[in-house]
């Protein structure tokens, strides 16, 4: 799936068996019905503390793929294109979102936090250099997502239990660590600022 | 116009006035599925996040009034003791992600079969409030939602508040599905106990096209209750339950039979009953 461009739309999901999987997604083709997308007229995004300018995006654009690809910022993942894989969360005015069900006009006067702007520069950050110690970088196609969500968690409720964790983090899937190295990680994380302030 | 950001109610219904065919967009967490999906293409958008009176909400002893763009993961954190099963049921929605992003009016105006809050709306007797230039109308949540997917909301107008009657007593929201999280409910139950009306009221989700109530069970098990000790019988329980199942109408889809659905349906009504009310053997 990832060896797609973003914008080619994976198999319709079955929620809906009576209709055809469809190719229509994106803005260069057509609607169900034939009509031309509405392209919107040039809004700006502000972004990692940096005002963008997005011209051209289609009004159905998902902030997903407005921020790969029409910012350059492939940090953010795309994978199921329907809120159940975590792989391209960002904070939006500080709350963790799928960025792939944000539409990226409403993301309009919001800030948007991606995980390079997370990523301290010419560095990793401390959730991002424990996942790597831990081991709970594997195939690192779901890291971003977890390293946005488990930002959020860790800003939030520093002190949270084991349970908090795993609850925090259960709209992100990882196919390849089982969670344990995840979960480890963020432990660790909370074991070092809890020092570090001690 | 392809988007309008209205921050105050009356702009809203203004731009979804002035924008025929114009999608309203609450989270998106429903709608972005279906346009990345290539199923649903808008043309014009009116954004009603910025929208002030849609993020309030009120608790007062005669009603609780939720706006309709109040997050599940606000619902959660605010409405606990005001409203406990709707607490409940906002807890159990998709991920934190979703939580964050998805609303109460957006899981109405979806209306899906398996939207975790309907049942218990259905339960408390909700209403729903709509505007238009047309003005405000209040509907009863049970004739809004009209089948699968379908409500009697007309075009041009905007969901605004949710309007919840009161009820002293216990509340219970119970769902099943293969994994706690990021689940579609196969069958949800939820339960609300009035002590001073001396009624239980039920609502199922996942088992019919809209939200059911088991109006025979009900009246059964408010029959059989202790209203001064808040007892029931073993027996009453089990008989519950059964009128539970007769009362769900599920289908057999890729997620569930329908037989497993209503056998599903009334263990966790009875189990709602019995967290609610004490089981006596006698």
């Amino acid at each position: 799936m990832s060896s797609q461009p973003d914008r080619m739309p994976q198999q319709a999901p079955s929620e809906t068996p009576g209709q055809p999987s469809t190719d229509v997604s994106g803005r260069a083709a057509s609607g169900p019905t034939g009509e031309a997308p509405v392209v919107v007229a040039p809004y700006e995004l502000s972004v990692n503390g940096v005002v963008r300018r997005v011209v051209g995006a289609w009004v159905g654009d998902s902030l997903l793929n407005v921020l790969r690809d029409d910012l350059g910022l492939l940090g953010t993942k795309g994978a199921c294109e329907q809120g159940e894989c975590g792989s391209c969360s960002v904070l939006l005015d500080g709350s963790v979102v799928c960025s792939c069900c944000v539409l990226a006009v409403d993301a309009v006067g919001a800030e948007v936090t991606t995980v390079e702007g997370l990523t301290p520069p010419g560095g990793l950050s401390d959730i991002q250099q424990a996942l790597v110690a831990a081991g709970g970088v594997q195939c690192g196609f779901c890291t971003p997502g977890f390293v946005v969500a488990i930002h959020d968690l860790l800003s939030t409720r520093p002190d949270a239990t084991e349970l908090d964790v795993r609850e925090a983090l259960s709209g992100n899937l990882c196919r390849c660590t089982g969670y344990g190295r995840i979960i480890e990680a963020v432990r660790t994380v909370q074991r070092e600022r809890e020092a570090a302030d001690g | 116009m392809s988007v309008a950001w209205p921050t105050r109610l009356d702009e809203a219904v203004d731009a979804a006035a002035a924008t025929p065919g114009a999608t309203l967009l609450a989270g998106g967490t429903d709608l972005a599925v279906e346009v990345n999906a290539g199923r649903r293409r808008p043309v014009a958008v009116v954004a009603l996040r910025r929208v002030r009176e849609l993020g309030e909400v009120q608790i007062t002893p005669a009603e609780v009034v939720l706006g309709a763009g109040m997050t599940f993961s606000a619902i959660a954190a605010e409405l606990a003791a005001a409203v406990p099963a709707l607490a409940a049921a906002a807890r159990t929605v998709g991920s934190p992600q979703i939580r964050n992003a998805g609303t109460v009016g957006g899981n109405i105006a979806t209306a899906s079969p398996a939207g975790d809050t309907l049942p218990v709306l259905a339960a408390l007797d909700a209403s729903v409030e709509l505007s238009s230039t047309a003005g405000t109308r209040t509907v009863p949540l049970r004739e809004l939602i009209t089948g699968v997917k379908c409500t009697a909301i007309r075009p041009g107008e905007v969901l605004v508040r949710v309007r919840v009657p009161p009820a002293r007593g216990a509340q219970q929201f119970l769902k099943v599905g293969t994994r706690n999280a990021m689940v579609i409910a196969l069958a949800s139950a939820a339960l609300v106990v009035d002590e001073e009306r001396r009624t239980v009221a039920c609502g199922l989700g996942s088992v019919g096209p809209v939200p059911v109530r088991p109006v025979e069970a009900e009246a059964f098990i408010a029959g059989e209750i202790d209203w001064g000790r808040l007892t029931v019988p073993e027996a009453a329980v089990a008989r519950f339950a059964e009128l539970v199942a007769g009362a769900a109408r599920p289908i057999t889809d890729h997620r569930a039979t329908a037989e497993y659905r209503r056998h599903a349906v009334a263990v966790l009504a009875g189990r709602a009953l019995r967290r609610s009310i004490d089981v006596i053997s006698a």
